[in-house]
């Protein structure tokens, strides 16, 4: 499971550095280093493109995992160079962008797009199993989430859009719902499948207030 | 009269659509509405069909009801969500609907507004449900309504869906959740349909097939290639190929395609799509 990004275009980048003479660049040593969009050899090219394009780069560095509490840290002992810079550009997921601004009074932004979290199907291609909806369908769909990975979000069954177990949307697609048929009619549940599906409550997912989570432990 | 009511005294139900335009000159589509006063027993009224917007579907059925003409109101899950839906249901009922085909709707992508956020908060199965509970005198979170509105309520299915079986499973549930008459996609094979017929002959709904107007070979093959569910024979496309009158041609297909599974089913859903004007001439020549 890791953060799916890519870069944002480099125009973007500069409109939104817009104000700012001198920047400091932060990349991330976990999944942005995985997908090539945020280690240290894209730091290194960003920081030539910045600064043909005529900006300062006061420093930069590559922080192990920029979504995690060690960024406060990281951000302390480089203080003298980012503090010299009029904005902080993060090369890493929205996590480590937002992370970042924690812990810091300078604008932060984002040179990256924050797509999904992926799982790995095969060498370097990632698909999106999960939205995060918080209120898990997968006992009804035979353990593949149709939220995600039907174009609808469709519950209960295929449209008309589903050809020879493809979606119409795009034939490179699956459609879920015939992978979900087929893995329930080899387990033997495709009676499941003629239960009409309770209307997804929402409420749960970011459609319902921000969310937040406390550990509680026996202890506690 | 309803669909439901009209199939219940075994007539063979004939509807048709009319695609309201993009803008708010309603002149022609009001003219092509006319044209099938008296020949068809509805009209459906499309909701944004290929996700391209266009004047909606509610304001048109009232249109239609103010010239004394049976509307069927087209309903997608794909741009509003539940309170929305099912506000515009109770608005519906209260314009005089009564025919509601309940749709999940298409992708958003394959419009004219890619960038639009798609809801899909419910689908055609829960859209019915939906609107069933309305019928109950209960919303969605089951509170209470001042006053139930009373639908016919509709669904479609693709008889020619490769494989077939889990679009099956779905159609029983259309009708589970409340639908009383199903209207299908573009059939062009009756020797498939009367198979597909014969798969759903349990689930004792009436069933419109579906009549899509072949403009030319050309569309016969972009539909076999885009459309999915939808197979145009070769020998229909050899046809329109070598007709020499090719409105008259296409006219003449449909007629027989009617004819040749009138007998199958218990009505059918005429689909123009721009050729409204030889509605009258299809059923003429389908001897309906």
């Amino acid at each position: 499971m890791i953060t799916i990004t890519e870069q944002k275009p480099f125009e973007e980048v500069l409109k939104s550095l817009e104000k700012s003479q001198s920047v400091y660049i932060i990349g991330c040593g976990a999944c942005a280093t995985m997908l090539h969009t945020g280690g240290k050899s894209e730091v290194l090219a960003m920081k030539e493109k910045l600064e043909d394009a005529g900006k300062t780069v006061t420093g930069w560095m590559v922080i192990p995992t920029a979504c995690d509490q060690l960024t406060e840290v990281a951000l302390i002992e480089s203080a003298g160079a980012i503090q010299a810079a009029d904005s902080i550009l993060v090369m890493s997921c929205a996590f480590g962008v937002q992370t970042a601004g924690f812990y810091t009074a300078l604008p932060v932004f984002p040179a990256l797009n924050t797509l999904f979290v992926g799982k790995e199907e095969g060498p370097g291609h990632f698909i999106d199993v999960c939205m995060q909806c918080g209120n898990c369908v997968l006992a009804s769909t035979a353990g593949v989430c149709p939220l995600v990975r039907c174009s609808k979000s469709l519950l209960n069954g295929p449209c008309g859009g589903s050809v020879e177990g493809k979606c119409e949307v795009d034939s490179r697609i699956p459609c879920v719902w015939q992978t979900i048929y087929d893995r329930l009619a080899t387990q033997g549940r495709l009676a499941e499948l003629e239960e009409i599906e309770p209307i997804k409550d929402w409420g749960t997912s970011s459609s319902g207030a921000p969310r937040r989570f406390d550990v509680v432990t026996s202890d506690d | 009269m309803t669909i439901a009511e009209l199939a219940k005294q075994g007539k063979f139900v004939i509807t048709a659509e009319v695609g309201p335009p993009k803008g708010v000159d309603i002149q022609e589509m009001l003219e092509n509405a006319e044209l099938m006063r008296g020949k068809v027993d509805a009209i459906n009224v499309t909701d944004q069909q290929s996700s391209v917007m266009r004047l909606g579907s509610l304001p048109v059925c009232r249109l239609l009801i103010e010239r004394d003409l049976e509307p069927v109101f087209q309903v997608t899950c794909r741009d509003r969500n539940r309170i929305a839906l099912q506000s515009d249901l109770l608005g519906a009922y209260t314009l005089g609907i009564k025919n509601v085909l309940c749709l999940t709707g298409d992708f958003i992508a394959l419009g004219d507004h890619p960038q639009a956020k798609a809801v899909f908060d419910l689908d055609s199965v829960s859209l019915l449900r939906a609107a069933r509970e309305l019928e109950q005198g209960k919303d969605l979170s089951g509170n209470e309504l001042a006053g139930a509105p009373n639908f016919c309520l509709g669904a479609v299915v693709t008889p020619g869906a490769d494989p077939l079986e889990p679009q099956l499973i779905k159609l029983e549930k259309k009708v589970k959740a409340g639908a009383q008459f199903i209207q299908t996609q573009a059939v062009y094979e009756p020797e498939k349909f009367e198979a597909f017929m014969k798969s759903i002959a349990h689930l004792n709904v009436p069933i419109l097939v579906g009549i899509v107007l072949l403009r030319s070979a050309g569309m016969a093959r972009f539909m076999n290639k885009n459309v999915a569910g939808v197979h145009v024979p070769d020998s229909l496309i050899q046809e329109m190929e070598q007709a020499e009158k090719r409105m008259q041609k296409s006219v003449e297909i449909a007629a027989r395609l009617i004819k040749d599974m009138k007998s199958m089913c218990q009505g059918v859903h005429i689909m123009a799509i721009g050729m409204e004007q030889r509605v009258p001439e299809i059923i003429e020549a389908a001897e309906l």
